[in-house]
């Protein structure tokens, strides 16, 4: 029986758990002085919106760093700006400077998660749905469709605790796609915004970048030299154009500024070996060998998770 | 296949617990704490709350048997004077409560599977375990149903637990059990008597297939079989009603409230009289206009001033309980027709309970909106065998569940209702398409009539003027009512439309049947 819209309805359907999930309270809710990871986005509204570019990265009086200072690359830094235009929009209160610490509101809440709602749509959910239509028995993939796009892990993160990796995680699916369809350079640009937006996918990076290059120079067989050199600077340059683009106003503006960003971008590295709990190699090595302490004695570990 | 649908279904209204609830929440419970810390002779009197207890009986005993449930979550819940309590725990309990008693449908639909799973009848288990065989599109429809989810698990109600119940008694008539079919009907009534609606249907078919049996073309009249089913429907009620034999008055009186409600609840259930009541309102508009009207003359009906008060038409003649009576005995009349002329046919038996619960629901005095599910739920079981119910199912359950929007109007909700009815509506209209169409042949979707896929594209409109466009063209609120009727009067087109076309159905059929002795 060949049943019509399977992939539609499994897309509505997971879209339904996700509103589930945002009815839930978010991280940090009634929570002062720092609340959690809402706030944090709801205050690069607030930052984005109220302060020139300039000032974005760095403390000031009016940006205070320690309090949830931008640590994503500029990517994050536009789409705070976006969704705070329209904040400002609704209701000014969600982002006036200095007052809006801490604003917690039902509206408000209603508005955030629509934004990652909205933001999920465009980018995640619309690269699983467009690869898995492209694949010839899309039928038996349906449940892979269902899977991820309801990824249980993304929509506890994104929709409860509140992030949105689902741009980042979206953008670089469609590298993927990108590549497994042969287009490179759209991959390149793809996967740079995604780098651009979080550098957590710096984790990826590796094996895209050599994958990359491998392809480029590899493809297609018995190809002459020119046209691998000819694929490879287009990569390059798209990757490079990407960067250029994105960092712009930040090349722009001297006075140690890019400097600035790119500490903020790396100030886990202060932070330690690992932070809180993570279930990866060195927290359990921590267990028995306090692996921590032999390499920075001095360290704290801070109480904000990335 | 059914109990995993209903495991995914569970889960997904767990998610909904903390969404918003209405009044209804706290009227379960007022009476949780009515039931748990008064005695019974108090309970039908009570009035601390403005929620009155104004259900049968038997429920009353349902709401006293969950509050020793509710004791272990938060006993403070069970204070009669804590109004509005709403903590934590008592969310959690009484959620849990409407999730839990799911379970009495489950087993409704698991009863009406065994008869509607195949055409043929036969190899109804095999079938029930493939994936998408009729039993398990069935199973689908009637366990997600939406209007249910968004009336039960949100505006917060225990529809399912009674839709069980009725299912139960359906599926009991369709393997020709009558006795227990009429048992738990009984039951039904006692716990909710909008049940009335459709006893008409259980009265005539059980007297004339039940007690009259014909064979060998002499009709012969058991008594001793209507001897059976007064007993059973006597004691139950016996049973119910016995406790409260010296306040019969007061307890009938708060079941039946005349007095106080009027021709149409606060939002205009998509009937017959909204349609009278729109009427009503353009002419005496037009003669406001025109000038045929005294202006000094009170005119201006205020039908939808949010309370549920009487009121009279400006123009056309008022309408009172009795009239309305008479429209419904008119409009059940095909359903009895069709039950008398083709007795024993347990199809035939649901589709005169959707004929009944339509006539009820378009002609009814203060009918509620919620009440289309009524009409929706048997629907389902005839959607899966025929292709032109099929149809009229899609449409009405479009419409209908489109029609509860006014229920749920916060913003979370705004956006959640457009999503469920749709993925409902997309995922049933995908399934019955797969089933009912050949995919080889040239028509794999369901059609719709031109002038029907009109109504649903105009219906998608005013769902969307419903839900957003309305309060962003008028912020501030000056026609808060302008939705709503709008919505009550589109609706009601839609909803007559379908029980216009399925009353001519159902007579052509028993047409054919009758020209073929």
């Amino acid at each position: 029986m060949e049943v019509p819209y399977k992939l539609e309805v499994i897309a509505l359907t997971t879209i339904i758990i996700k509103l589930g999930v945002s009815v839930f309270p978010y991280s940090g809710k009634n929570q002062p002085p720092k609340f959690g990871d809402y706030e944090a986005q709801r205050h690069w509204m607030e930052i984005t919106v109220n302060l020139p570019i300039q000032d974005w990265y760095r403390n000031t009086t009016d940006n205070d760093l320690l309090y949830w200072g931008l640590d994503y690359p500029p990517l994050t830094a536009y789409q705070s700006y976006l969704t705070g235009s329209v904040a400002k929009k609704i209701n000014q209160d969600y982002v006036k400077l200095h007052v809006s610490q801490g604003f917690e509101n039902f509206d408000h809440q209603y508005f955030m998660r629509m934004s990652v709602l909205v933001s999920d749509c465009i980018f995640f959910v619309s690269a699983l749905y467009f690869y898995i239509r492209s694949l010839k028995m899309s039928n038996k993939y349906k449940w892979v469709f269902f899977a991820l796009s309801s990824h249980s892990g993304l929509t506890l993160i994104d929709y409860g605790h509140f992030q949105y990796n689902c741009v980042s995680l979206g953008l670089t699916l469609w590298a993927i796609i990108f590549v497994s369809q042969g287009k490179n350079v759209l991959a390149a640009i793809a996967f740079s915004a995604a780098l651009n937006f979080k550098q957590m996918e710096l984790y990826h990076a590796i094996l895209l970048f050599a994958g990359f290059y491998l392809l480029a120079s590899c493809q297609p067989k018995g190809s002459s030299l020119p046209s691998q050199l000819k694929n490879l600077v287009q990569i390059g340059a798209a990757t490079v154009a990407t960067f250029a683009i994105i960092w712009y106003p930040f090349l722009q503006i001297h006075d140690w500024l890019l400097q600035q960003v790119i500490v903020r971008l790396f100030i886990p590295f202060q932070r330690g070996i690992f932070e809180d709990y993570v279930a990866n190699f060195w927290c359990t090595l921590n267990v028995v060998i306090k692996i921590k302490r032999l390499l920075n004695p001095t360290s704290i570990t801070s109480g904000t998770i990335t | 296949m059914l109990w995993r649908i209903f495991a995914s279904v569970t889960f997904g209204k767990l998610l909904f617990i903390p969404s918003y609830r209405s009044t209804d929440f706290e009227v379960h419970r007022n009476w949780l704490a009515i039931t748990h810390s008064l005695p019974l002779n108090k309970w039908y009197i009570d009035d601390t709350s403005q929620w009155t207890l104004d259900y049968p009986p038997l429920f009353a005993w349902f709401e006293y048997i969950l509050s020793w449930g509710a004791l272990l979550f938060d006993p403070e819940m069970l204070k009669v004077n804590n109004l509005n309590y709403a903590s934590q725990n008592t969310i959690l309990f009484q959620r849990i409560s409407v999730i839990l008693t799911d379970i009495v449908y489950a087993l409704g639909v698991q009863k009406c599977l065994y008869s509607f799973g195949n055409n043929q009848g036969g190899k109804v288990q095999k079938d029930a375990e493939k994936w998408f065989s009729s039993s398990t599109i069935l199973a689908f429809l009637l366990l997600c149903n939406v209007g249910l989810f968004m009336v039960d698990h949100i505006h917060f109600q225990y529809n399912g637990f009674l839709t069980g119940i009725l299912l139960l008694s359906v599926g009991s008539i369709l393997q020709k059990e009558n006795l227990k079919a009429a048992f738990w009907f009984s039951i039904l009534l006692n716990l909710k008597h909008i049940y009335l609606y459709i006893a008409p249907v259980y009265a005539v078919y059980l007297l004339r297939s039940y007690c009259f049996d014909i064979q060998k073309s002499k009709m012969t009249f058991h008594f001793k079989r209507l001897i059976k089913l007064g007993v059973i429907v006597v004691t139950t009620f016996g049973f119910t009603y016995g406790p409260f034999v010296s306040q019969l008055q007061q307890v009938l009186s708060r079941l039946f409230p005349f007095e106080n409600r009027g021709l149409c609840h606060a939002y205009w259930a998509p009937n017959f009289w909204a349609l009278y009541n729109i009427v009503d309102k353009i002419l005496a508009f037009l003669g406001h206009k025109l000038g045929w009207i005294d202006p000094l003359s009170k005119v201006t009906a205020s039908m939808t001033g949010g309370l549920v008060q009487e009121f009279e038409h400006a123009i056309l003649p008022s309408i009172g309980p009795k009239t309305t009576l008479v429209f419904t005995i008119l409009a059940i009349l095909p359903a009895v027709v069709i039950l008398l002329k083709q007795p024993n046919q347990p199809r035939v038996f649901i589709r005169a309970i959707v004929l009944c619960a339509f006539a009820s629901f378009l002609f009814g005095w203060h009918v509620h909106e919620k009440a289309i599910l009524i009409v929706i739920t048997p629907l389902t079981l005839l959607a899966v065998s025929s292709q032109e119910d099929c149809r009229l199912f899609m449409l009405l359950s479009i419409t209908g569940h489109v029609s509860l929007f006014p229920l749920l109007f916060t913003p979370f909700e705004n956006v959640l209702k457009i999503v469920v009815v749709l993925t409902y509506s997309l995922a049933s209209y995908s399934f019955l398409s797969a089933l009912h169409y050949d995919p080889k042949s040239k028509g794999t979707l369901l059609k719709f009539r031109s002038w029907e896929r009109f109504f649903l594209y105009g219906l998608g409109f005013v769902a969307l003027f419903e839900s957003c466009i309305h309060s962003m063209v008028d912020p501030s609120g000056r026609l808060p009512f302008l939705p709503l009727m709008i919505m009550s009067v589109y609706c009601a087109v839609g909803i007559i439309y379908v029980w216009f076309s399925f009353v001519i159905g159902s007579l052509k059929t028993e047409k054919k049947i009758s020209k073929q002795k």
